[in-house]
Parts: structure tokens; C-alpha cells; sequence
């Protein structure tokens, strides 16, 4: 068995109203310094088989990334 | 002439869309998500509206890659009507039969008001028969289109305020042929006095001529 983490985030450019939301709340509670809030998804998978790396990019690509509006990375924990 | 009205967990609107077909003269069945092949007979497929899945994932992704979908393609592919509303519009992106996906609306809220649509392509059989500027209902909390407004088909935009914060106020696109469509507000609300509007009808009579 092996463990994948996806993580999906909106890509550069598109807007992230979830993010604004929270970085205007972080900076009423007096975190000055935060300039920028991106919020995404993560994703873990319990994998059985060979190259779990690539059959996870394949599940991105199919289903758990819509690539117009999301980027995803895919790290094998082991 | 028989317009099939996709049924899948979570959905909403069926009735009221089934009621909108009725309504302009045509004849609605209900199909469940799970059917591998459109009823025998059918000319026109309309994806109601709701929260399909719970919107999980994102809203429309899961019940995109549902069985029917292949049959929906195969129609659509042969020129069918294919006509998405709200979560409908949603599947229809997700499928990749429109150009584009829908965001959270930029107010991060559920927004539910009376809205105008000005028609910006009159040229596809859904957008012929309706008048220059419609009332229509929006009712969602992910109905901002993203997407490239010049490689798309712009059908409909947000007149006045762009009240959900899409690229270019668009609020329905279709594809290329025109014979798919999808929008975000509701005109199955809009096809009697009574509801305030009859506005929407012209689209529902393009799919009871089909």
C-alpha cells in the first residue's frame, strides 16, 4: 500500500474569492504582514499496484483537477 | 418532440424543468444518471439544475463521468439539443461538451435574485425565439464563468451588474455548432405570469420543436 497526497490549488490568475475571504479576516485580526491567502484541496490516496505516482496524475487529469482552473502536484509518501 | 430530463442524486430542478417543457408544447421524461442509452424516441436532453453529488469535488465534476454522459455525448455529437441550467451548465463544462468552468461566485455568497440577460448570439436555436433582453431568476453560490470569452460561444450576459462575478459577464455560452447550450440563471422559472416573468420560454420551445 501506498500513500499519495494531491494537492490542487487555482491557478495564478484565477480568482480565489475563498482566499480574499480569509485574508481579509486574518487582517482584521491583526495580521498585517499576510499579503496574499490561496486556498486549495488536499487529497490522499491509499494506492495498491505499480507507479502509483503515474496512476495519480492520471486520476488528476480524468477527474480530481479540472486543468482550465486548477493545478495539482502529486507526492508518493510511501 | 420527447425531451429526455437527466436525473441524478442531488438534483433539484427536475420538475420545474419538466413543467418549463410542458409548458411550450413538448413532452419531458425523466431519465436517472445510471441509464447507459437517452429513451427511444428522444430529440432534445436538458441537465436541470441542483447540487448533483453535493457538489462535491467541484460542482458538476462527479456527475460529469456518470454513464448517461456517454449517451448525452454520442446526442450531441449528432447535432441534438443538449441544453444545461445551473448545475446542468456546470455537468456540461465538466463534460467538456462546453468551453469553460464555473467558480465560486466573487461574493462567496449564495445569490438568489431576479436578474436581465441581454442576448449576445441570437443565431443558436435556444436564443432565436427570446426577446433582446429577458428576466430571468439566478439561484447559485458557483455561477461565475471562467473561461476565454474569445474562444468561446457567448449566448448570454449579466445586463447592468454582473452580479456573480464572471469573466466578461457571461452567463451562458454554447458550443461552436450551437445545437449545446448552458446558463447559469433559470429560465424554467420565467415561462408563466405567475412567477413574474415568461421570458424563459423561447428556450424551452426550441427544445419541445427538436
Amino acid at each position: 500500500m501506498t500513500r499519495v497526497v494531491v494537492t490542487v490549488m487555482p491557478k495564478e490568475g484565477v480568482l480565489d474569492p475563498q482566499g480574499q475571504a480569509v485574508r481579509g479576516a486574518l487582517g482584521r485580526l491583526g495580521f498585517g504582514d499576510v499579503t496574499d491567502v490561496r486556498i486549495g484541496r488536499r487529497i490522499e490516496l491509499q494506492l495498491t499496484g505499480d507507479d502509483p505516482e503515474g496512476q495519480a496524475r492520471r486520476m488528476c487529469d480524468e477527474l480530481l483537477a479540472n486543468a482550465l482552473i486548477e493545478d495539482y502536484s502529486v507526492a508518493v509518501e510511501g | 418532440m420527447s425531451v429526455a430530463v437527466l436525473r441524478f442524486p442531488g438534483s433539484l430542478d427536475h420538475e420545474s424543468a419538466a413543467r418549463a417543457v410542458t409548458a411550450a408544447g413538448g413532452e419531458a421524461r425523466y431519465v436517472w444518471h445510471a441509464e447507459e442509452e437517452l429513451p427511444a424516441g428522444t430529440t432534445a436532453v436538458l441537465l436541470p439544475g441542483g447540487f448533483s453529488y453535493g457538489d462535491h469535488l467541484r460542482p458538476g465534476a462527479i456527475a460529469s463521468r456518470a454513464p448517461v454522459m456517454d449517451a448525452v455525448r454520442r446526442h450531441a455529437a449528432e447535432g441534438g439539443l443538449v441544453l444545461g441550467i445551473c448545475n446542468g451548465f456546470q455537468v456540461l463544462c465538466e463534460a467538456g461538451l462546453l468551453p469553460g468552468a464555473l467558480r465560486p461566485n466573487a461574493t462567496l455568497s449564495f445569490v438568489c435574485r431576479q436578474v436581465e440577460l441581454d442576448v449576445a448570439d441570437p443565431g443558436t436555436p435556444f436564443t432565436r425565439d427570446l426577446p433582446a433582453r429577458l428576466s430571468v431568476p439566478v439561484k447559485n453560490h458557483d455561477g461565475a464563468w471562467f473561461g476565454d470569452p474569445s474562444d468561446a460561444r457567448v449566448v448570454l450576459r449579466y445586463a447592468g451588474e454582473n452580479v456573480l462575478g464572471s469573466v466578461d459577464a457571461v452567463a451562458g455560452v454554447a458550443n461552436r455548432e450551437g445545437n449545446v447550450m448552458g446558463l447559469m440563471p433559470h429560465p424554467e422559472e420565467a415561462v408563466d405570469p405567475l412567477l413574474g416573468s415568461v421570458d424563459g420560454l423561447g428556450i424551452f420551445a426550441a427544445l419541445a420543436r427538436a
